[in-house]
């Protein structure tokens, strides 16, 4: 594979186009209330990527905590269940955004790689993909814990774009933040 | 300025004339050729390399430009021979240096048709264009007296831009009005990229003290009419701003003859180094405008209580100026006069009709701005369908094309457009017309890359 190919990976290209977890949000205050009433902490964060203009709203409903979390059935890996008990579980996660192929598809494969994990392991999941996104292509992705997000490896290498891959997993960060503040 | 469209079609570097190096006097007559501009991009070291395994070729000159040796030569000679703060100190250096650094003011004045006093140097045209409204806004507040009046504004006041505006013509004027309670308006953008000046005959009224436009567009390439915007300003006795960037480096400019007010450009848009820009008014308004920055060089007595400033320019060159910049951008500017305005801004013209042809050949990809035909920069800005120009940018980047992929600093023209970002080839007179053709062989492959269905 050229590095061009490694870079654009028929994963990437087909997440890019099957956008999963893009939706037209709600408004905020609407969907805050709504979780509330069911027992979910709900936030959302808006990043920019000031280079491009590309920007995403991504949205994140927190279970109150791991027992009550009605986790999606997506097929999510919710192995290492040795934290579960002191996590809150990502129950929801949706977004809105325009952008290149490599910002959405980040956002379609973050949706399905972190829905339905608890919090402490989506942010061991979310470092793992920063630092080898960072690596300058000297980390190889581990599909063991990144799973399709293994497949953003190729972008390592353009240094230009790893802000279109992180632009997705910044607003999850942000969002995590906030939800579990409320 | 003119152009021959059939000349893209029929490429004439098999018949070119024998051409002579620049600077000799059959130099300003015959037009450039691709015999011509191959020599020039000896001049330009930066243009051999290879870019990730393709020869670099650099379609990116609206963003930055490429120095010629000269230019390099120049600010090294001055580091080498000549380093001294200038307008202070009586040594040799010192003496050197300041003559030197205003005769590259009198080179630049006279390359736009000024005068040298009207020449003020600043770092870029961004901060010409602050320069302007920081020193209206201190007029606003009674600074520079009487005299200074005439640039006060306040409510009920207007200033009119326009649509198409760079971000830096745009921002400092929504800045001075947010500061002194004048008005923001705006000269709208038709469908095809030109200005409407039906609706700026609306815009422009009595309220207005100040419009601001650009001489062409940086995403469209569209040359606006400036004899019949200054006309309009001058109904209701508004000043002009005009921001000619895009249109210095690329064509011959007489200030004088456009008579505008004030106008800024930049150096490192037209083969001269970053840190340069030159902003000029004419020289009855620069003497009444009050002081933007202000500390040394710029004062002629101080005392613990206030200061009494200096004539235009130092007026509004306070501190340590760009001194190796101003003397690399005379070089620059030499450079362009030798190879002479009316062949450059010809051969771009040919280079912006070849891509707009090539481009109408492509499908699914939408020109922004005019079609084959009308008079536009040697640059076109698109749209891929389907593809996001960062994508775009990132395939042809592969090819070693280096192009502009975003909103070119001009985020109301593409929303007016209906884009967020658009695919930019920007040339100069270093670029051949086999570069163009290879960027649109290039760009005829991304759609196919990314399985967009035509």
């Amino acid at each position: 594979m050229s590095e061009l190919q490694q870079l654009y990976q028929t994963i990437i290209l087909e997440h890019s186009k099957g956008r999963h977890g893009a939706v037209e949000l709600t408004p905020l205050a609407e969907a805050v209330a709504a979780g509330a009433a069911s027992g979910l902490r709900v936030a959302e964060s808006h990043q920019i990527n000031t280079t491009c203009g590309d920007e995403i709203t991504l949205r994140v409903s927190l279970g109150a905590d791991a027992g009550t979390g009605a986790v999606a059935d997506t097929g999510a890996n919710d192995a290492n269940g040795a934290d579960d008990t002191a996590d809150t579980a990502v129950t929801e996660l949706v977004w809105a955004g325009e952008g290149c192929s490599i910002s959405q598809a980040s956002a379609s494969i973050l949706t399905d790689t972190l829905l339905g994990l608890g919090t402490t392991e989506a942010r061991a999941l979310l470092d793992n993909f920063r630092e080898m996104l960072r690596s300058r292509g000297k980390i190889e992705p581990d599909e063991e814990i990144l799973g399709d997000a293994a497949a953003f490896g190729g972008v390592s290498r353009y240094p230009a774009r790893v802000k279109c891959a992180m632009l997705p997993w910044v607003a999850f960060e942000a969002a995590l933040v906030e939800a579990e503040s409320h | 300025m003119s152009f021959a469209p059939s000349s893209a079609a029929t490429p004439s570097e098999t018949t070119a004339p024998a051409t002579t190096e620049p600077g000799s006097p059959h130099a300003e007559s015959a037009p450039l050729t691709n015999i011509d501009i191959e020599r020039i991009r000896n001049d330009f070291p930066v243009l051999h390399q290879q870019v990730n395994g393709h020869p670099l070729t650099y379609l990116d000159s609206g963003a930055t430009s490429q120095n010629p040796i000269s230019v390099l030569e120049a600010e090294q000679e001055y580091y080498e021979q000549r380093n001294a703060a200038v307008h202070r100190g009586a040594h040799t250096l010192a003496v050197e240096a300041t003559e030197a650094f205003e005769a590259a003011r009198e080179t630049v004045a006279a390359f736009v048709g000024a005068q040298t006093d009207e020449i003020v140097w600043t770092s870029n045209a961004t901060e010409g264009i602050n320069l302007l409204s920081y020193s209206f806004s201190n007029a606003s507040l009674g600074l520079g007296g009487p005299a200074a009046r005439r640039f006060s504004l306040g409510a009920g006041d207007e200033i009119v831009v326009t649509e198409m505006e760079h971000h830096a013509n745009l921002i400092p004027w929504q800045q001075l009005a947010l500061r002194t309670g004048a008005t923001l308006r705006f000269i709208p953008v038709l469908d095809d990229g030109t200005l409407d000046l039906q609706a700026a005959a609306d815009v422009v009224g009595t309220k207005t003290r100040l419009l601001a436009f650009t001489h062409a567009s940086n995403v469209t390439g569209v040359i606006n009419p400036v004899a019949e915007l200054v006309a309009l300003a001058r109904t209701v006795g508004a000043l002009v701003v005009l921001d000619a960037c895009q249109t210095v480096p690329h064509l011959p400019v007489d200030l004088k003859v456009l008579d505008v007010d004030f106008a800024v450009f930049s150096g490192h848009k037209m083969l001269g180094p970053t840190g340069i820009g030159a902003l000029y008014g004419k020289a009855e308004l620069l003497a009444d405008m009050p002081p933007f920055l202000t500390g040394g060089s710029m004062i002629t007595t101080v005392d613990m209580e206030k200061a009494e400033f200096l004539a235009p320019p130092q007026r509004f060159e306070a501190g340590t100026q760009r001194i190796s910049q101003a003397i690399a951008l005379a070089a620059a500017v030499d450079y362009l006069r030798e190879t002479g305005m009316h062949r450059v801004a010809e051969w771009e013209a040919q280079l912006g009709q070849r891509l707009v042809a090539g481009l109408a050949e492509i499908g699914g990809v939408r020109l922004l701005g005019p079609g084959l035909g009308v008079e536009r920069l040697g640059l076109a800005a698109v749209d891929v369908a389907g593809v996001h120009a960062h994508d775009v940018g990132q395939l042809l980047d592969d090819a070693g094309i280096a192009v502009r992929v975003g909103h070119h600093c001009a985020q109301p023209l593409h929303r007016r457009l209906g884009v967020t970002a658009s695919t930019r080839a920007s040339t100069y007179l270093y670029n051949t017309t086999d570069e163009v053709d290879l960027f649109l062989a290039t760009l005829a492959e991304v759609g196919p890359f990314f399985g967009v269905k035509r």
